[in-house]
């Protein structure tokens, strides 16, 4: 899966200098994309999801500084690249979907513009084409009358239809890799059923590799072909949806699915997780950062964490995962 | 069972922007002249029952009235038409000026969305849950204070939090506030508008269930609003859609999740991701909704976006029809109907 990788991220660490205290939001994260793939990070909030993109995409907050690892897109590093660098690939090479769409668009720009900059800037169009090509990326993301609604403003918009015009921009330039940021939170479900259906046939139509950023793992599980979970900036495991579903192994994970209503018929028999993510400004972090939490703690997890096989299928970052359930599962690399 | 609130034929219609000028409007009001002005209808005509002890779940997509007819039967604000009845009393023709004063007021709490938000930010957690306690208990000094740190008990709410300020709080904290308050003055009637919408899955599923706890412990009836499926089929023991307006389908929670009869529940229910589901293709709604800016009352609210859409749907509004404990407003609804 390296050899053909869109993306991999590998042994990312990226502090916040605050006012408190130096907050270590990500630790040796590691993951990789390949092409044409849709690939989850599932999380709840604060364990570090967006600002892994952020990372990525260059765009962290001035506080926040990268301490260490690589993010490599095609022969690039991401994260020592220079300004100019990420601009030339950014929009063509990468895109990303933000989570609020309202907020996202300018508010005092005509839709239709908004995405004829990108054009004018990334794409092979000419000035004045770009209007005409503008309208055209409309109704490739399914918005009925784009001639009309090319001239709106985002007010004008139902938050579905703001988050199709964010599809629009972020593809103008084809690029090789989206990310999608809780694309469809705040949406209705059956605008959300849209949206996400909308992306995942662009993705297959161009081939791209898409990262799709969520905290409800019912629809990872339904988009993603394979799952990254995350837990307090730690990745805790990463498997293919279906392997994780019915085999999860790290106790976070089997907690996170046990608490996720549906897969229980009763109120009852839901599980909660007990406690809170850890304070990521403490000196004496543990290596498992859930091992405060974790009804499975050992005394091992004292030691730092196990290292996967770079290249295995089914990872855990876990000294005590849970046992196995059925059927073999592809071999596990880790503990 | 017997009835606590009984709802019959409620609109509420608000003038739309885009119509003549509010000039025009101040003209034609002193002056008189035709009335027919562009009206939005946000709640069209809905009629229900909630009964002592029932749980009653309200979905619907944003912009379908859920929240315009939540507030109309807290009454926070007045409705065009209808009655609404609590009990043996009529509310719907005290305006909502006059009923926050009123002593029934204490009788429907609501708990709303984000507490994050919906709390004082100058508050402290005991200033919050206190502030309804002093204003329709009338409750001062010791009684209060004593009645704050019971209700903060049953919630959950450890007694040291209680001096903290909203944004010193986690976010399931501030969701016990925020029910700690509404429960505080006893209410019968517990509306909750999204209640764990803000919250992650592992802290929603502990506010669920202090929910159910705090129903069971005092008899409550709730009226939960929610656009997230799974967790109304968790709490509800019955379920009104709600399109652009109208009631299109009510029923049994489980049964109407098993067997939706009205398209649109059907999409509603499809669209819902499930974590064991393998089935990649789903219904898809095409199209926008409807404009509510006057509707042709003739014609379906959800033509259009129906995946049926005969001609028999711009000709007629179809009427909500009894199958049973089942309400549907479809033509084709028969249809669906699960064999016996």
């Amino acid at each position: 899966m390296t050899a053909a990788a869109a993306l991999s991220v590998e042994k990312l660490c990226l502090e916040f200098r605050t006012r408190s205290g130096i907050v270590r939001a990500l630790d040796n994260v590691s993951f990789s994309v390949g092409k044409g793939e849709t690939l989850a990070l599932v999380g709840e909030s604060g364990s570090g999801k967006s600002v892994t993109a952020y990372a990525v995409m260059g765009i962290l907050d001035p506080a926040g500084r990268v301490s260490g690892g690589r993010a490599m897109l095609g022969g690039l590093d991401l994260l020592s690249a220079s300004q100019r660098e990420l601009a030339k690939v950014r929009g063509r090479k990468m895109a990303m979907i933000f989570q609020n769409p309202r907020t996202a668009l300018n508010p005092i720009r005509q839709v239709g513009r908004q995405i004829a900059d990108v054009l004018i800037r990334h794409g092979d169009v000419t000035r004045k084409g770009a209007p005409a090509a503008a309208v055209e990326m409309l109704r490739a993301v399914g918005i009925t009358d784009p001639v009309r609604r090319a001239k709106t403003y985002r007010f004008e918009m139902s938050g579905g239809m703001c988050q199709r015009v964010m599809i629009a921009i972020a593809l103008a330039a084809k690029p090789s890799l989206l990310i999608a940021d809780e694309p469809t939170t705040g949406l209705d479900v059956t605008t959300q059923a849209v949206i996400m259906g909308l992306i995942s046939d662009l993705a297959q139509k161009l081939g791209m590799a898409t990262i799709f950023i969520t905290h409800d793992l019912a629809l990872a599980g339904q988009r993603a072909a394979r799952i990254v979970v995350m837990h307090a900036g730690h990745v805790v495991e990463t498997a293919p949806t279906r392997e994780l579903f019915a085999n999860p192994r790290h106790p976070y994970t089997a907690e996170l699915i046990a608490a996720t209503p549906d897969s229980a018929t009763s109120l009852d028999a839901l599980a909660s997780i007990p406690g809170s993510l850890p304070d990521l400004r403490r000196a004496d972090l543990p290596p498992c950062r859930y091992s405060e939490r974790c009804p499975r703690k050992v005394d091992r997890c004292a030691q730092p964490l196990p290292a996967g096989a770079p290249d295995a299928v089914h990872t855990i970052a876990c000294w005590n995962p849970v046992p196995e359930r059925g059927m073999a599962a592809p071999k596990i690399n880790a503990a | 069972m017997t009835t606590l609130l009984d709802i019959a034929d409620v609109s509420k219609l608000f003038p739309a922007a885009g119509g003549p000028g509010t000039w025009a409007r101040i003209k034609r009001r002193f002056v008189g002249g035709p009335t027919n002005l562009p009206r939005v209808h946000a709640v069209d005509d809905v009629s229900f029952i909630i009964g002592k002890g029932e749980t009653v779940g309200l979905v619907g997509e944003s912009g379908c009235g859920k929240s315009t007819l939540v507030r109309a039967l807290t009454r926070l604000i007045d409705v065009s038409d209808g009655t609404i009845k609590l009990g043996d009393r009529e509310l719907a023709r005290k305006t909502s000026r006059v009923f926050a004063r009123d002593r029934d007021r204490a009788r429907i709490q609501m708990v709303f969305q984000d507490a994050g938000e919906s709390v004082n930010p100058r508050f402290t957690a005991f200033h919050a849950i206190a502030d309804p306690l002093r204003r329709l208990r009338k409750l001062r000094g010791n009684a209060l204070q004593e009645r704050v740190a019971t209700v903060a008990r049953q919630c959950g709410l450890p007694v040291e939090l209680l001096s903290r300020f909203p944004h010193q709080l986690s976010g399931g904290q501030r969701a016990r506030v925020g029910i700690a308050r509404a429960i505080a003055v006893e209410p019968e009637l517990l509306v909750l508008d999204e209640p764990t919408a803000a919250l992650d899955v592992s802290v929603q599923v502990v506010i669920l269930q202090l929910l159910q706890r705090l129903k069971r412990e005092f008899g409550m009836s709730y009226l939960f609003v929610s656009h997230d499926l799974s967790v109304v089929r968790l709490l509800c023991d019955r379920v009104l859609v709600m399109y652009l307006g109208k009631i299109v389908e009510s029923g049994p929670a489980a049964e109407v999740f098993a067997h939706p009869l009205h398209p649109y529940t059907q999409a509603l229910v499809a669209a819902v991701p499930r974590l064991h589901d393998d089935s990649g293709e789903r219904l898809r709604l095409t199209g926008e909704p409807m404009s509510p800016i006057d509707p042709n009352p003739q014609v379906c609210r959800f033509y259009g976006r129906c995946p049926r859409g005969m001609d028999a749907c711009t000709t007629a509004m179809p009427a909500l029809q009894q199958f049973g404990e089942r309400q549907v407003a479809c033509h084709f609804a028969e249809e669906f109907l699960p064999r016996p």
